[in-house]
């Protein structure tokens, strides 16, 4: 049986920076619970910038992962990709243009709230403002 | 192939491009009386509007096509539960462009997905309804002269008036625009709008809650009804209906040259005692709005005359 290493990975990358508290709510955004690879979840971690902060570690390529739901859940996360144990290269997170199927639109006078099998899209209007709006009826979407 | 989803699909030079056709339709009806001979019009009403349907079955009628559809969700397909994309696969090998209502706000949009022949939204919900919006810049231009230099009165229903939202947008486009908002406190613009589109194109604006204290200052009137449908709670209905009625005495404190514009049906916004003044310009507007929808099917069909 292998041992589980929470400290180091080989090859895979590192998603450092996550606001507290928030590691589950990305793990279930990305379908985490789907990679058959290692995943390691860090809640309250010490962070010198942040207080406390959460850090997934996963040892999958990147390429199995959505990185404009990444970047709409929170682009301040950093990703760190890791080559044999080193860290090859830090990435940034933008917010996506458009991003289908991450988030339901919940105004219930949406074509959405009854048109069957139809994509849930939303657009960035605000980058300033990170402000998105259903395609369909364009009602801003609220972040709980 | 164009659909035409919300005002803001058409450039500035594109509107006034359709603007003038209407008006060409106007001086000179018999050139267009068969353009679109051999066409059809459908009209899919999933909420009941008789006004807004009728005036597109007439511009149809009047350009010389045909039309077919239905006026009620219930005596359509969907009352069997065929989705909207399904509903409007069927008509694309029916008709050559389609008008659509819907109480669902996008369903025409996500018609135009899928669809193979134009379509237009005929009023989808609280969201947008275009062509009452070029009826309204139609009927400004044509008495006015212009759709710059001007200052525009909306009054009543600013919160949930679609028609209000949509106007606001379009005129926003052209120079030396200022609007003054009369309504009730719970009424008042949204926020978004302020926000986003007077504050972020610097339009100057200002809101006030007594009709009487501004009638001297506006070239447009826009009078709209307080909707029984938007509210949830009836009470609050009754409450503010009566609000704000437009009369004669009210009208004395005009200018000569302003016009009051609504987008009607009218419920008792504006007293009858007004209608004879000539610068009440609600009928004509409705006039133009068959123009405006002549010129607009004329447009997204590619007809040349």
């Amino acid at each position: 049986m292998g041992v589980l290493n929470v400290g180091r990975i080989e090859e895979g990358f590192v998603l450092d920076h996550i606001q507290a508290g928030r590691s589950m709510e990305i793990y279930k955004y990305l379908n985490l619970d789907k990679l058959d690879c290692t995943v390691a979840i860090i809640k309250n971690a010490k962070s010198n910038k942040m207080g406390l902060k959460d850090i997934i570690k996963i040892e999958c390529s990147l390429d199995y992962i959505d990185l404009d739901v990444l970047g709409f859940i929170d682009h301040s996360i950093t990703i760190n990709i890791i080559k044999d144990n080193e860290i090859v290269e830090k990435r940034g997170l933008t917010l996506p243009k458009e991003i289908v199927n991450v988030i339901k639109c919940r105004n219930p006078r949406c074509i959405t709230s009854i048109e069957q099998e139809l994509d849930h899209i939303f657009v960035l209007t605000d980058p300033e403002k990170e402000v998105y709006r259903c395609k369909y009826c364009e009602e801003k979407y609220k972040k709980k | 192939m164009r659909h035409l989803m919300s005002p803001l699909d058409f450039t500035v030079e594109e509107l006034d491009r359709l603007l003038d056709l209407a008006n060409d339709i106007e001086r000179n009806p018999e050139k267009y009386a068969h353009a679109c001979a051999g066409k059809i019009l459908a009209t899919l009403f999933y909420e009941p509007s008789t006004r807004t349907r009728l005036s597109f079955e007439s511009a149809m009628l009047r350009l010389g096509g045909q039309v077919l559809g239905f006026s009620n969700a219930a005596s359509s397909s969907a009352a069997k539960g065929e989705s909207v994309s399904d509903t409007i696969r069927m008509i694309s090998c029916y008709a050559d462009i389609c008008a659509m209502r819907h109480n669902k706000e996008g369903a025409p949009m996500v018609a135009s997905r899928v669809s193979g022949v134009p379509v237009i939204n005929a009023g989808d919900g609280g969201h947008q309804h275009p062509t009452q919006t070029l009826t309204d810049l139609l009927t400004i231009r044509s008495l006015k002269g212009r759709l710059n230099r001007l200052t525009i009165g909306l009054c009543g229903d600013l919160k949930f008036g679609r028609t209000v939202h949509s106007l606001i947008n379009a005129l926003v486009r052209y120079d030396h625009i200022s609007f003054v908002f009369i309504s009730p406190e719970e009424l008042r613009i949204p926020d978004y709008i302020r926000e986003d589109v007077l504050d972020a194109k610097g339009v100057s604006y200002r809101e006030v809650e007594r009709l009487e204290d501004v009638m001297g200052s506006l070239d447009i009137l826009y009078m709209t009804r307080v909707q029984r449908e938007r509210f949830f709670n009836e009470e609050d209905y009754v409450r503010l209906k009566d609000f704000y009625i437009l009369d004669k005495k009210k009208m004395k404190l005009a200018g000569p040259d302003m016009l009051v514009l609504h987008p009607l049906p009218r419920v008792n916004e504006i007293s009858v005692e007004v209608d004879s003044d000539p610068r009440a310009a609600y009928f004509r507007q409705v006039q133009f709005g068959v123009y405006v929808r002549m010129a607009l099917i004329l447009t997204l069909l590619e007809v040349n005359i």
